[in-house]
């Protein structure tokens, strides 16, 4: 479906990050996502996960290794932009798909609400907005990317901690990087899902981090999805038709709302 | 100063040492999401000013982007120029454009409050600066010290005091340093000291 | 900063203490993992493992207010295992120089202290002269009164048993900081220091600043690339608001406030001008004369003339010994006897310590005037928490401010590169630039003297106040101008050194400082400035090449760089006495013989080996180098470790001067104090965090920063929080002798209990970016638990140090 000319990789070298969130707010700002009302949860980290207007998110973990070192842990959660995307898979109306770059993008026009890349995603990533009826997720700067731009955390970033460039030259960066760095430190994104197009340096091993699969892959539901009924549904239908006569299948009735807060 | 369009291929500078994305920028028939001009082409077409952040003392450069048809700022980031950020920003400098007109709760209007009062009321510029004037004047003509209490020179009203401000330009600075001595005030401090 | 950020990449050993720079100063960072990337080492002292401890090498936890306990350790470690950098020390400090023979130090207090003033007489602070009046000295620094052997037995006192027991670090922190810090002592490493609020909010603020800079001249590292003393300042501009001295001991380039002995100018300048006999000390000061008349020039314009003083009696005066400081102001006005005041930017309801206190004094005024491009709690205290508005006559107005990026102007950031900033839009609706709204606001006060007269009317009527464009407009570019300083008349300068002349017309710009002059053919609004411009009205400020020759990050043609676009101060102290670079690898400066090369030179003179012209490094200072003896200091002229005026202990385990012998304790009922009391016994610190910004008052109002830091928190350490059986993010109550807050516990194992003197003591900390206005059901402040109390030079208020309690609410 995509030709994949020049994939890039976004690279979040933990053992950089200071936990400004630059990241954080860049990537709303760009966005134009708005802010949401919050408590202090006794932690920094707020929103307490990804939301629909929260892209990316710092992680915050206070952790004591093994070794019995205290260590304060900060990870930029988000979209991981999978080679063999879990949540691409499963959309039954191609709103989520592969671009240029390797980006995972959502056309948001025709998503339909479903939900389906929700459960598929073994990241966590995809997130519906209740008012819109839609998903929302990192398209990692898809337009900045055409326009010859970083995306806008990787721009943001103070300490180089977030990097992005051609693929192999990341990767390379990443396992020299990690090599440098010797002790627990670990490569993460490249070993599943077909490579990930955003890669951690991790400096304890992945298991340690909240909300960080060890292991990812795509559920079998999801192939199963893709192989059996995928093509029945929408390939062949066209898009848009395809996206109402399913929706109208999963959901009934479709109702025009009228604009409401925190529709884009 | 007005950055164009070289100011726009200048922002594209900001990866760093990486692949340069930059070369890969004009990378052919892409599916456009819709027909409306997109944001980044949207900053490729405005009028760009550089500025300096306005919170912590680094002195961090943003290019403000200033939309033609509007004269309204709609994108803020980091200036990949200046050497002391390279275009990079934290949290307070990367929401700083919520600083700007966008925000609702900025002031738009002279609000005054009358003694007792339980509400502000809005007023134009020249009732208030005649009403701030004349009660400057009177408190200050009231208690002004011409000599202390051994008889020394002194020239100094001790009655009206002025605080402020580290977060205004330098020029402002100086000119409140200026008028505030000439009119004998003593009581003057601002956030150097917190 | 001596040095500026980015030259933090330069060094090979960094200290942060006193400064949570990964948090507070996140561009800092950038600059400091480049240095660790390149193998610096980076320490991170203080009470709180934060953000910035994460990305150091390790983090050394100390209990607050016990720097000046932790650093003169470090003095004695570096001085009694011979870890200081000899040539240097010699040659560039007063360490060989002789004290007065009567100067005593004993159980916490230098010779001439009057208790009931709380202060001292300095008359024994002093060096032994030669016939000439030049200071005597000893090179082997073997004299038991030079300063280096007084500075030696002062410090030998603090011990590591010692310190590890006021400050609650382990012996073997203090040694593993005392070893790499010390390790930069040679002439090819460079250490240098980073702090921020956390020195500076101690009533021993200036002291721990001073201590560190002892260290640092001990160890040759500063006036180096990598090196220096580095205030990373809290504020965008308070680098220039502080240099154009909104201060009330201050004039425009900290020329000092007249006061009451200087009855006239002549006194005033002989005064405040430095004598020095030794030819080879530049004494820089010595220009100050030409300063002052070009300031007092530029502030009245033709009406300042030789016959009037040039308008020096027009200004006020402050009365000998007395203090005008924020502390003073709210005390003042508690006291019912300030009637106006004008607060810009500012938010002193929640940023101000004893808040309770600060918020009453308010009800008292007759008139506020505010400028703002937000509300805030002290615009609007009126109907704040328990404020019945019928009750309150003050008469407040609110006017409505541009921000930054709607006005024209330029901001000095900490490392003193002053950059121009360009306007992108004009301000919302009725809002207008602070330049503005202080000119109508004097033009319209300069109207009504003009009309009815009135005490020293001169003053304002003489005010020079044209500073407006062809629409009525406040015009940034013409005060810039204006504080850069003009030649008033055709003038020919000759350059002393080399008797070069250059010729200049009325009209035209002073290019330097250096050029300035006493009898009023120049003018100069801040003469730190001067040479912000060239001749010709080029603004250097707006400079953006980005050309570096030393490689070092100096980046000479981008902006301004006050004094004379010199990047790095006293930077010819990076050279031996014969101007070779310390460290060829990091060479900022060398004498090639005729001339320096690299950054510009603290002044043109030859090295100091030059008998006949050559001039000593610190060409500010009156003796010409740095002083490890400092009886500029009211605390004496070695800095020694005081409790808080709120701490855990009854006695200071190093004498029995508890607290500062000098701090001025303020005597309002609001202000009690409660010190090793058993009501209050946690240690409390106060902060900010990367989110906010000092009082929230503009950060609380943006949601997407309010959104991750929405409300008060207080962090404590795990077996504080099992103690008193809280849980992570349950209400509590906080308070302290003076006030109480509610707020959610962050229960954290970044924050550890200290063994002091035997004991366990709790630290907790709280951040001070709260008020109630705004989120709507917005947070206490953490400044109603903070005294009113300060360090005994600056009165920066005592944030860092006090003692509170822990409830579940």
């Amino acid at each position: 479906m995509k030709e994949h000319k020049m994939e890039y990789v976004k690279l979040i070298d933990t053992t950089l990050c200071t936990a400004c969130r630059g990241c954080q707010v860049a990537c709303k700002q760009w966005n134009e996502n708005p802010a949401s009302k919050t408590q202090n949860h006794g932690s920094y980290q707020n929103p307490q996960d990804l939301e629909w207007n929260t892209w990316t998110l710092i992680r915050f973990q206070e952790y004591t290794d093994t070794d019995g070192n205290f260590k304060w842990l900060f990870r930029k959660d988000g979209c991981m932009h999978c080679t063999d995307a879990a949540c691409v898979r499963a959309c039954p109306s191609g709103a989520l798909h592969h671009t240029d770059y390797g980006v995972v993008a959502h056309n948001r026009e025709i998503c339909i609400g479903c939900k389906a890349c929700t459960s598929a995603c073994p990241f966590d990533i995809p997130r519906y907005n209740k008012t819109t009826e839609k998903i929302y997720k990192c398209d990692l700067c898809y337009d900045r990317l055409k326009n010859g731009q970083p995306a806008a955390c990787v721009k943001a970033c103070i300490t180089g901690a977030i990097t992005m460039g051609e693929k192999e030259t990341m990767i390379k960066k990443a396992y020299d990087r990690v090599e440098k760095l010797g002790g627990k430190a670990v490569v993460y994104g490249d070993k599943f899902v077909g490579g990930t197009h955003v890669m951690y340096i991790l400096s304890e091993p992945p298991a340690v981090y909240d909300k960080l699969p060890v292991k990812p892959s795509v559920p079998m539901s999801v192939i199963l999805w893709k192989n059996l009924f995928k093509p029945f549904t929408l390939i062949g239908m066209g898009a848009i038709a395809g996206a109402a006569a399913l929706h109208y299948l999963i959901k009934g009735p479709h109702e025009v709302h009228e604009k409401k807060e925190g529709e884009e | 100063m007005e950055i164009t369009r070289r100011g726009f291929l200048a922002l594209s500078g900001a990866v760093g040492s990486q692949a340069a994305l930059g070369a890969f920028g004009l990378m052919g028939p892409v599916k456009a999401y819709a027909d409306e001009l997109s944001k980044a082409n949207k900053v490729k077409a405005s009028k760009q000013y550089t500025t300096v952040c306005a919170y912590c003392s680094c002195g961090c450069g943003l290019i403000c982007s200033v939309d033609y048809m509007t004269g309204k700022i709609f994108n803020i980031e980091g200036d990949p120029e200046n050497p002391i950020n390279e275009g990079s920003l934290c949290a307070k400098g990367a929401g700083f454009f919520d600083l700007t007109e966008a925000n609702k709760h900025r002031l738009r209007k002279v609000q005054y409050r009358a003694p007792y009062s339980d509400k502000w009321e809005e007023k134009d510029w020249d009732w208030a600066l005649n009403r701030i004037a004349r009660l400057t004047k009177d408190a200050r003509d009231k208690d002004f010290v011409v000599t202390n209490e051994k008889g020394e020179l002194v020239n100094r009203t001790e009655s009206v005091a002025h605080l402020g401000s580290s977060n205004i330009d330098n020029e402002e600075c100086w000119l409140i340093s200026m008028s505030v001595r000439s009119m004998g005030l003593v009581y003057i401090d601002h956030q150097a000291r917190v | 900063m001596t040095n500026h950020y980015i030259d933090l990449k330069n060094a090979d050993v960094i200290l942060i203490m006193g400064s949570n720079a990964a948090e507070h100063h996140p561009m800092a960072f950038k600059w400091i993992l480049r240095a660790k990337e390149k193998g610096a080492q980076i320490i991170h002292v203080d009470p709180r493992y934060t953000r910035t401890s994460a990305r150091c090498d390790y983090h050394v936890p100390l209990r607050s207010g016990t720097d000046i306990a932790f650093l003169g350790g470090m003095i004695n470690y570096i001085a009694s295992n011979d870890k200081f950098f000899h040539d240097y020390v010699v040659n560039y400090t007063n360490a060989p120089f002789l004290v007065n023979p009567d100067f005593q130090f004993n159980d916490g207090l230098f010779s001439g202290y009057n208790p009931e003033k709380r202060k001292y007489d300095k008359a024994t602070w002093t060096f032994q002269m030669d016939a000439n009046g030049v200071p005597m000295k000893d090179f082997t620094l073997q004299d038991p009164r030079c300063v280096f052997q007084l500075m030696k037995q002062h410090y030998s006192r603090y011990t590591l048993d010692k310190v590890s027991s006021i400050t609650g670090v382990s012996k073997e922190n203090l040694l593993k900081v005392y070893e790499a810090y010390a390790s930069t002592g040679v002439p090819d490493k460079a250490g240098t220091e980073c702090y921020a609020l956390g020195w500076t909010h101690h009533t021993t603020g200036s002291q721990i600043i001073r201590t560190m800079s002892m260290i640092q001249l001990l160890l040759g590292n500063m006036g180096i690339a990598g090196g220096g003393v580095n205030a990373l300042r809290g504020e965008p501009n308070v680098q220039g608001s502080t240099d154009h001295c909104i201060l009330y001991g201050n004039l425009p380039g900290y020329l000092k406030m007249l006061n009451t002995s200087c009855p006239d100018l002549k006194t005033y300048l002989e005064h405040y001008t430095p004598k020095c006999n030794d030819p080879q000390s530049a004494n820089f000061y010595i220009n100050y004369p030409k300063f002052t008349v070009s300031f007092l020039k530029a502030m009245y314009g033709d009406a300042a003339t030789p016959e009037n003083e040039f308008g020096y009696n027009w200004l006020p005066k402050l009365d000998d010994g007395k203090h005008y400081s924020l502390m003073h102001l709210f005390d003042k006005m508690y006291e019912g006897k300030i009637k106006g005041l004008f607060s810009y930017g500012t938010d002193p309801a929640v940023s101000s310590p004893n808040s309770g206190k600060v918020r009453k004094a308010l009800e008292k005024l007759d008139f506020l005037v505010s400028a703002n491009i937000f509300d805030n709690e002290t615009c609007s205290f009126w109907h704040g928490p328990g404020v019945d508005p019928t009750q309150v006559k003050t008469e407040c107005f609110l006017l409505p401010a541009a921000a930054t990026m709607e006005k024209e102007g330029s901001q000095s950031n900490s490392g003193r590169w002053v950059q121009w900033k360009y306007k992108a839009v004009n301000p919302p609706e009725d809002a207008l630039a602070i330049g503005d709204i202080q000119i109508r606001i004097m033009d319209t006060i300069k109207a009504l003297y003009a009309k009815e007269g009135g005490p020293n009317a001169e003053s304002i009527l003489n005010l020079k106040w044209d500073y407006k464009d062809g629409k009525g407009n406040f015009d940034a570019l013409k005060v810039a101008k204006q504080i850069n300083g003009y030649w008033l008349a055709d003038s020919t300068y000759e350059d002393k050194l080399t008797g070069a002349t250059k010729d200049f017309k009325k009209g035209e710009l002073v290019p330097s400082f250096g050029m300035l002059r006493d009898d009023g053919t120049t003018s100069c609004g801040n003469w730190i400035m001067s040479g912000s411009f060239d001749e010709k009205g080029l603004n250097k400020m707006a400079k953006r090449e980005k050309d570096d020759p030393t490689g070092l990050g100096l980046y000479p043609n981008w902006a301004y760089c006050w004094p004379v676009n010199r990047r790095i101060i006293y930077n010819r102290a990076s050279c031996d006495v014969n101007g070779k670079p310390y460290n060829p690898k990091r060479k900022i400066l060398a004498w090639t013989g005729d001339k320096w090369v690299g950054d510009v030179p603290d002044g043109p003179w030859p090295p100091q080996a030059d008998k006949e012209k050559g001039k000593y490094p610190f060409i500010m200072k009156q003796d010409g180098v740095g002083s490890l003896f400092g009886p500029g200091m009211v605390e004496g002229p070695f800095p020694e470790h005081y409790e808080p005026l709120e701490g855990p202990l009854a006695k200071n385990p190093l004498s029995n001067q508890l607290i500062n012998p000098t701090i001025e304790i303020f005597k309002s009922e609001l202000d009690t104090v409660a010190n090793a009391s058993e009501k209050f016994p946690y240690v409390c610190t106060t902060y900010s965090c990367t989110e906010h910004w000092c009082s929230g008052a503009l950060t609380r109002w943006q949601a997407w920063l309010l959104e991750m830091q929405p409300e008060l928190y207080v962090e404590i350490g795990e077996q504080l929080a099992r103690d008193l059986r809280i849980g992570n993010a349950d209400w509590v109550h906080v308070s302290s002798a003076r006030g109480r807050v509610k707020c959610r516990a962050m229960v954290t194992k970044r924050f550890v209990p200290f063994k002091v003197e035997g004991k366990t003591v709790h630290q907790v900390g709280l951040p001070f970016n709260y008020g109630w206005l705004y989120p709507e059901d917005g947070s206490d402040s953490t400044n109603f638990l903070t005294p009113t109390v300060g360090d005994a030079n600056t009165f920066c208020p005592e944030y860092k140090a006090f003692m509170v309690n822990v409830e579940r609410a």
